[in-house]
């Protein structure tokens, strides 16, 4: 299990400092799928960040299975990374490798395990997203589908405990869609793997999450089941669920009215 | 967590194993281990008992599959039984529940070996 509490991250400092996250708490419990929404900029995938240890936080905790992530120094933290599985929007995998070498490689840096024993492990992996019969191929020979499957593969490769999935089914056809979300649900809860999930693709969030969180500028503005969610009376979620293209939730990114920065504009 | 292995011989050549206790990435190469054993005896079959299993992850699986390669190779048996139901979600979910011979009891799996 992993407890967040008051976690805030900024960059930049003076008049420049941005906050990015702004007292971010939540409990992501063994079994369970929790899904953290919002739009582009929201501060979603700055908290995939903090949680794997990627960037430091400001103040607050993250506490995994007891130990404060926050406190540890380098060695303490790949410790802990030790139980996660991390499957990387843009696939991450290594392109002078083949599919079986990629998905063997966290297999074959980690354990003892002989080199039988792996390759069966690679072709169950491989099986698990519908993919044996690619182990051969090189990532450029992929579609992006596929290279998402195969970082899937690969994130789970070591039967973590916890599992990052960071957009894991933007950019799939329906059917690869479906695998990814039931593969999901099947390894929460046949397994009791921990699985925080940072989508946009609020359909299969609805279908998968036992939680969902969305954050609007760096704060939650909803937490609850998919049901919660779905009836809930703030118009910034119901935007967001909606996909409205009017409403609080701006499409454009700037703090400045778009009337005055034309007319300021030096001719 | 450490793991333990009991093995009894019929006469007839048929081996049961029976594991106890988790087989994970740590416990899978002493099964491992354990089983070439095993096959390097050519025994006629060999019953795996995963009653005292309560948590496998896919190197044991992996492992396992090694002994149906065993089997294959040599037109023996390689049988499962007890499968605890966590035991049997991550067969499930590895999609190789079908591809074992998967029995209930230690008695069905002797019969027609």
């Amino acid at each position: 299990m992993i407890v967040v509490k008051n976690l805030y991250k900024s960059f930049g400092e003076g008049d420049k400092k941005i906050v990015v996250l702004d007292d971010f708490h939540a409990q992501f419990e063994r079994g369970k799928i929790t899904s953290i929404i919002g739009g582009s900029g929201s501060g979603k995938s700055t908290i995939l960040k903090l949680l794997i240890g990627a960037y430091q936080a400001d103040a607050g905790e993250i506490i995994v299975d007891g130990e404060d992530m926050t406190k540890l120094g380098n060695d303490g933290l790949n410790e802990v990374r030790k139980k996660f599985g991390i499957m990387f929007q843009s696939g991450a995998l290594f392109n002078s490798l083949t599919v079986e070498e990629n998905v063997a490689l966290p297999l074959r840096e980690h354990t003892d395990l002989n080199d039988s024993t792996i390759r069966i492990m690679v072709k169950m992996k491989l099986e698990m997203v519908g993919l044996r019969g690619a182990e051969h191929l090189k990532p450029a020979q992929l579609s992006g589908g596929m290279i998402k499957r195969i970082a899937l593969a690969r994130a789970i490769a070591l039967d973590p405990k916890i599992v990052f999935y960071d957009e894991p089914s933007a950019g799939l056809d329906p059917i690869s869609i479906g695998v990814i979300d039931k593969l999901i649900m099947d390894l929460s809860r046949k397994m009791w793997i921990t699985s925080i999930v940072v989508t946009h693709e609020i359909p299969s969030a609805m279908r998968i999450s036992d939680k969902i969180i969305m954050l609007f500028k760096g704060k939650i503005i909803a937490d609850g089941s998919p049901e919660e969610l779905e009836n809930s009376s703030d118009p910034r979620v119901v935007q967001f669920i909606k996909g409205d293209p009017d409403g609080p939730i701006p499409f454009s990114k700037s703090q400045v009215d778009y009337g005055e920065e034309l007319k300021q504009m030096k001719m | 967590m450490s793991i333990g292995m009991q093995t009894n011989h019929s006469d007839n050549g048929v081996v049961t194993l029976l594991i106890e206790g988790d087989i994970d990435m740590s416990s899978s190469t002493v099964v491992r281990t354990h089983l070439t054993d095993l096959f390097d005896k050519n025994q006629k079959a060999i019953v795996v008992d995963l009653s005292k299993v309560s948590y496998i992850d896919s190197s044991g699986i992996a492992t396992l599959v090694e002994g149906l390669q065993w089997s294959h190779a040599n037109n023996t048996k390689f049988r499962l039984t007890r499968l605890t139901p966590m035991v049997k979600d991550v067969f499930e979910i590895a999609r190789l529940l079908t591809v074992f011979e998967v029995f209930d009891s230690n008695e069905e799996a002797l019969e027609g070996v």
